[in-house]
């Protein structure tokens, strides 16, 4: 049975046949998510397209061709017409920045660090305080904001907050490694574990005595960046393929869309190239073995400083990014159940693999703002119709509301985590090496 | 004046002095072995030397400068590379890979370079794998520099531990027990190598080693170590014949010291 299948899959990926396939998917994909927006099974479909692309033999300009026609033209318009779909694609590309900042510190410095929301919230609330009126509102208690309160910066300035977010957060990721860096293993994941805690506590508390964060009611509304005519253009240009006129909403989903597109590509290429350097090389060895290391010259904190500061940034700038598109933060945002759900989506993908964590994140964000939200929808139809569970004949109308798989994340991530380790520890995507050019494979035949 | 010169170095755990008042020097060009029965004190020596351990006494000078108080790191950056006693390579990265973590004190590129891939980084990579090919060539390892290190056979990886040592372009090599395991014939061919650094790379070599066979086939002399201090050095020649040295060994059972740790 199994050669079967992989003899089906062998043949399937020569010659023409991966080119077809990968087409039929999108055209398929793209045709069943136009006429049936709601449909999970279609949007499935589509996503199948990159899954194909990645692993199957294809030619790499074809590769690039439909990669970027899926992601340029189809998403964004089908993300007009059920704009659900774009939140999910922004959602899976914010996480998928974080877990290849993690991948660095976790993957390949092999860090263990359970506080790594921490950063997220740090180039949120950054964004989140200067780009409110929270400036002004420092010294009136949380709730009470006076009607005269102003914006303290233009809006414009969020584009340099998307740096400042990396910077800060490589700050805090450095400020947090001096003292932390000198445990090793499980006292590492304590510590940083309560570090993360610290933060969210921080932004939870710190309304008083300067009102810095607004206390557990959150800060908004925070400024979006004034789209340019360009964008505004874009958004009619897509008019005739979405039905209407775009609304502002949507121009912004789009918007945030494709800076998060922007940014997760930029964060591929930098862990990509680091990885493949003298500083990725360090990282790994130190992961490997740090006596052998360190005896190679290999400065281990201060390699160690450099992993939690670069893989910090990534979280700094999508927390900046977090903050403009949904204009809202709050300490809740930030618990530690999100460090734990970033560091699944990296097991999942595999430990150390580029190509791993990104589709672990987008796998686990598809999962749990997508599959399990259905599921509970179903449940719920399922409640209110008179069937009954077969063989057993209860009535679903019965089951307890309590019931809701959509409360299930923590389960699903415990699961994930616990069956990853144990049947499959490298993940779904192992981390390769690059093979590279030797030029002495061919005098050995 | 010596290129390494140890004074009275003493290094204890808790109640075990492992290490006592080693006063010994290596001269530079030579090859220079350390021997002694197990658990005498040579490893300690070693990772004394190296930065792993501070001495509770005495000092270290490599270079004329003292090696007391800096980090491991740090005394590989003056150029001393070593190998382990039990092979320690980096498992899941590449042989060529291995080699390459051993140039990083040399590789002069930083986070910038890397990240816009500069026309320096270019360069300095391609340079490095090329150096690192030939390193490869140089031990003796063919077509493998594409496997994962954690999977070439016992002897192969011995020579990517040397390979990755060498990277370093060291002044002072430091071997442990280096043909430990090795069959007749692969001991043999160690031998030609570690000559071979040192007459074509000018490397001087410092080794612990237990066959006998290797000591006296290559060292140009040798010093002894029994609990922890030195009891006798001198050419192969004053060894075989010193009466300490042969009842520290024999005394304490030579199938001991024959007993090849891997
Ligand atoms: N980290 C340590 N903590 C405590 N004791 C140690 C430590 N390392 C070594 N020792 C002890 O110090 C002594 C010297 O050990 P060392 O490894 O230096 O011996 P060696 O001469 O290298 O022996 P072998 O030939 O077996 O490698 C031994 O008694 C050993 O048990
Ligand atoms: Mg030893």
């Amino acid at each position: 049975m199994n050669t079967f299948f992989s003899d089906l899959y062998k043949k399937a990926n020569t010659g023409f046949w991966p080119v077809v396939i990968a087409f039929a998917f999108l055209v398929v994909g793209t045709i069943s998510v136009y006429l049936n927006p709601r449909s999970l099974f279609a949007f499935l479909t589509l996503l199948t397209t990159p899954v194909i692309l990645y692993f199957m033999k294809i030619d790499t300009k074809v590769k690039v061709f439909i990669g970027l026609l899926l992601l340029i033209v189809i998403l964004p318009v089908l993300g007009i017409r059920n704009i659900f779909y774009l939140e999910v694609i922004f959602q899976m590309a914010v996480f998928s920045a974080l877990a290849l900042g993690l991948n660095i510190v976790i993957g390949m410095a092999g860090l263990l660090d359970l506080g790594y929301v921490a950063f997220y919230a740090v180039g949120a609330y950054a964004w989140a305080i200067f780009g409110s009126k929270q400036m002004s509102l420092l010294h009136s208690i949380p709730g009470a904001a006076p009607a005269n309160a102003e914006f303290f910066l233009d809006a414009r300035w969020f584009w340099l907050f998307i740096f400042l977010g990396v910077g800060l957060a490589a700050l805090m990721g450095i400020l947090l490694g001096l003292p932390v860096l000198r445990v090793k293993g499980d006292y590492l994941a304590i510590v940083t574990l309560g570090f993360g805690e610290v933060i969210r506590v921080l932004a939870l508390n710190l309304d008083k005595p300067l009102n810095l964060t607004n206390g557990p009611q959150g800060i908004t509304p925070i400024q979006r960046p004034p789209l340019p005519g360009v964008v505004q253009a874009l958004g009619n240009a897509l008019t005739p393929l979405v039905g209407h006129v775009p609304t502002e909403a949507e121009i912004y989903n789009v918007f945030f869309y494709f800076l998060a597109l922007i940014i997760i590509g930029i964060a591929i290429v930098v862990a990509t190239r680091l990885e493949d350097s003298r500083i990725g090389r360090a990282w790994t060895a130190i992961r490997e073995d740090e006596t052998a290391a360190i005896a190679m010259g290999i400065p281990l904190v201060k390699m160690k400083l450099a992993a939690f500061a670069a893989g910090a940034s990534f979280a700094g700038a999508m927390g900046a990014v977090y903050a403009a598109n949904r204009t809202f933060v709050s300490p809740e945002t930030f618990s530690f159940q999100v460090s734990i759900g970033v560091l699944t989506m990296v097991i999942l993908g595999g430990l150390g693999s580029i190509p791993g964590v990104i589709f672990g994140a987008s796998a686990v964000t598809l999962l749990n703002i997508q599959i399990l939200q259905n599921f509970s929808l179903y449940l719920s139809d399922l409640r209110q119709s008179d069937a009954v569970i077969p063989i057993i004949n209860f009535p679903w109308k019965n089951l307890s509301n309590q019931l809701d798989p959509a409360k299930y994340q923590k389960l699903v991530f415990g699961l994930i985590l616990i069956l990853m380790m144990i049947f499959r520890p490298s993940g779904l995507i192992p981390a390769a090496r690059r093979q590279r050019e030797l030029g002495d494979e061919k005098e050995a035949e | 004046m010596a290129l390494l010169q140890t004074n009275n170095v003493v290094k204890r755990f808790g109640g075990l002095t492992a290490v006592n008042k080693m006063t010994f020097s290596v001269e530079a060009g030579k090859i220079v072995s350390i021997i002694g029965p197990n658990g005498a004190g040579k490893t300690t020596f070693f990772n004394t030397l190296t930065g792993i351990y501070t001495p509770e006494e005495g000092q270290i000078q490599f270079k004329d400068k003292s090696l007391l108080g800096l980090r491991p790191d740090q005394v590989a950056a003056t150029g001393i590379a070593r190998t382990f006693q039990n092979i320690r390579l980096f498992g899941s990265m590449t042989v060529l890979e291995n080699i390459l973590v051993g140039m990083h004190i040399q590789l002069k590129q930083g986070a910038v370079d890397t990240i816009f891939r500069s026309k320096k980084f270019n360069e300095e990579e391609k340079d490095a794998e090329n150096r690192a090919k030939d390193l490869m060539e140089y031990v003796g390892l063919k077509n493998v520099g594409n496997e994962l290190a954690r999977n070439l056979p016992y002897g192969g990886q011995r020579r990517i531990e040397i390979a990755r040592a060498l990277a370093a372009s060291p002044t002072l090599l430091l071997l442990d027990e280096p043909t430990a395991g090795m069959n007749p014939n692969e001991s043999e061919d160690a031998i030609k190598l570690f000559r071979r650094i040192r007459d074509e790379k000018g490397i001087t070599i410092l080794m612990i080693e237990h066959d006998m066979r290797v000591v006296m086939g290559i060292s140009e002399y040798i010093s002894v170590m029994d609990y922890g201090e030195k009891i006798a050095e001198g050419s192969p020649a004053e060894i075989r014949a010193d009466q300490r040295v042969i009842e520290a060994y024999l005394g304490r059972g030579a199938a001991v010291a024959h007993e090849q740790k891997v």
